[in-house]
């Protein structure tokens, strides 16, 4: 009737799929394979669960099961002692992190510089940083344990530790890698060490730093994961699939990794976007 | 050896009644190279007055930046030394300022933030007005005013240069230390800011040491122009002295049939005498 009486609503609506079209012209060839590609593991994931191929639960049973369901829809609940949502879980593993993790950055650019500017220390420590920063962050565990006695302090440890190679090495070489042209300005003019440090030394080794806390704030996420798995007891997204495995609540457990792959893509994007903005200046 | 300034203008032979502001005494240069030891520099005698304007000609290789350096402070003498007010040069200072090869300003600074650090460095002093007031009158008197606000990285090469004059003479030095300064730009840029330099050095009358492959440009600034001789063990040739009247016109001067007899007794002193051995690096 309408459309009979009055043609213009037609006529309107033609310049909006246009754009839509536009933007789809644009965009599609950026969202068309990763969507697909996902969509096709997920459904390789779910028939090879129906199908009995594995004991893993696909992840269709993150909304078919009701005590997973509740969990992915309901976050923030909070019945006391470790019995909290995911979110509450990601909270106190991530300010574990934010406290090892500062840790790491604080005495990594301190020592990193020390060591970029003495070549004395360099050699003196340059085969132990190379040698320690091998060593999984699940194989300080026991060490951190032995040396705190206690579970937090000894996360914390197990963070800081893992996280303050990447950080230390690249302030170092970020201070090694200071053009010989600024340290003779620097000497010409008889600048002050203060002066050198914060006009020329910082803001020259400041891409270096930054690529060091990038790398190693995954690795801290890495890190703590590994260590609330080993070390239960408080409350934590690991130590959330710890006690799912260990109750075989196995759609659970999918779900712990779901939170964890997307906090630590969110934390890289961050320190991503971080260093642009930093760099840009 | 020693060489007489020239006695061309009123300003020099004042200059020459008194002490000389710079003394090269028997200055040797010999590097330890795996090879064994490789004599650069060999008996250098020179006198430099004070306001006189010297340039350093010679093949690559010859140890002309070695001799600045030992001005500059940055390489020791292994015998001999140089003589800055009849005091032996032992480090860099303010007092010999050098405009870099490559104009080592901090890119992440602007031009005007350059010239302030460098006079914030060597005169603390200063009211926070005085230095602003000179960092812009020095920017201004490179033609750079407008450009003050901008970083590094958006000047051109020209005008970078051009920021590293205005840094090295804001802080007012004794010698000015010019290492091949013009060499990375086109010819144009060039002369306009052989002609800048020149003006400012009319004004401020300090003592100028510049390297240069260039005999027209040496021709046109210099008082007096220093010919190395091959190494190893380079030493002065030859001494040349320019004695057009200043201000220079270089369109005036390259009329003067002078001008051709000094362009051809360098050339020939650079090709002929000591032409450049094709097998040396």
């Amino acid at each position: 009737m309408t459309t009979s009486i009055n043609p213009s609503p037609n006529r309107e609506q033609r310049p909006a799929p246009s754009g839509l079209a536009l933007w789809w012209r644009k965009n599609g060839k950026l969202i068309l394979p990763p969507f697909f590609g996902t969509a096709g593991f997920l459904l390789f994931w779910q028939l090879s669960a129906s199908l009995g191929l594995t004991k893993l639960a696909g992840p269709l049973s993150l909304f078919t099961e009701e005590r997973t369901r509740e969990l992915l829809f309901y976050p923030f609940f909070d019945r006391g002692g470790l019995d909290k949502g995911l979110f509450l879980h990601a909270m106190s593993s991530l300010s574990r992190v934010a406290l090892g993790y500062s840790l790491a950055a604080i005495v990594g650019i301190a020592v990193g510089i020390a060591v970029g500017l003495n070549k004395t220390l360099d050699r003196a420590f340059d085969p132990l940083f190379q040698f320690l920063r091998m060593v999984a962050p699940l194989a300080w565990v026991p060490i951190a344990l032995v040396l705190f006695q206690n579970n937090q302090p000894a996360a914390i440890f197990v963070i800081f530790i893992t996280s303050i190679w990447p950080i230390l090495i690249n302030t170092a070489e970020g201070v090694r890698q200071i053009p010989q042209d600024y340290r003779n300005v620097a000497l010409v003019l008889q600048m002050s060490n203060r002066r050198f440090f914060t006009k020329v030394l910082l803001p020259s080794a400041l891409p270096y730093i930054f690529t060091g806390l990038r790398i190693s704030i995954g690795l801290a996420w890495l890190a703590i994961i590994a260590a609330e798995i080993v070390m239960p007891g408080s409350p934590g997204i690991g130590f959330f699939i710890w006690d799912a495995y260990q109750n075989s609540y196995v759609s659970e457990i999918v779900l712990g990794v779901v939170w964890i792959g997307a906090i630590g893509l969110i934390l890289d994007r961050l320190m991503t976007w971080l260093q642009r903005r930093i760099s840009k200046q | 050896m020693t060489y007489a300034p020239p006695l061309a203008s009123a300003a020099q032979t004042t200059a020459a009644s008194a002490p000389p502001l710079l003394r090269f005494d028997e200055l040797s240069m010999v590097y330890s190279t795996p090879r064994g030891p490789y004599p650069v520099l060999a008996n250098i005698n020179l006198q430099v007055n004070q306001g006189e304007f010297v340039c350093v000609i010679g093949h690559s290789g010859c140890g002309k930046s070695t001799l600045l350096n030992m001005v500059s402070g940055f390489a020791t003498p292994t015998s001999g030394q140089v003589l800055l007010k009849g005091q032996p040069i032992t480090r860099p200072g303010p007092d010999r300022m050098v405009v870099f090869q490559g104009y080592a300003l901090l890119p992440w600074l602007t031009a005007y933030d350059n010239v302030h650090l460098a006079i914030d460095s060597v005169k603390p002093t200063l009211s926070e007005a005085e230095k602003r007031e000179i960092a812009i009158e020095h920017l201004e008197m490179v033609g750079l005013g407008a450009a003050a606000e901008k970083k590094i990285t958006q000047l051109s090469g020209g005008m970078k240069q051009r920021v590293a004059i205005a840094r090295a003479l804001a802080i007012r030095p004794e010698v000015l230390i010019l290492d091949e300064p013009f060499g990375a730009l086109d010819a144009i840029t060039k002369e306009e800011l052989q002609e800048e330099l020149l003006k400012i050095w009319n004004t401020q009358k300090c003592t100028v040491l510049m390297i240069t492959h260039d005999i027209d440009e040496a021709l046109f600034l210099a008082d007096r122009l220093v010919m190395m001789t091959n190494g190893p063990s380079a030493g002065i040739g030859e001494v040349m002295t320019i004695d057009f009247p200043r201000p220079r016109d270089r369109e005036v001067i390259m009329e003067d049939p002078r001008y051709y007899e000094l362009r051809n007794s360098a050339l020939d002193f650079l090709y002929n005498r000591f032409a450049h051995d094709a097998d040396e690096g």
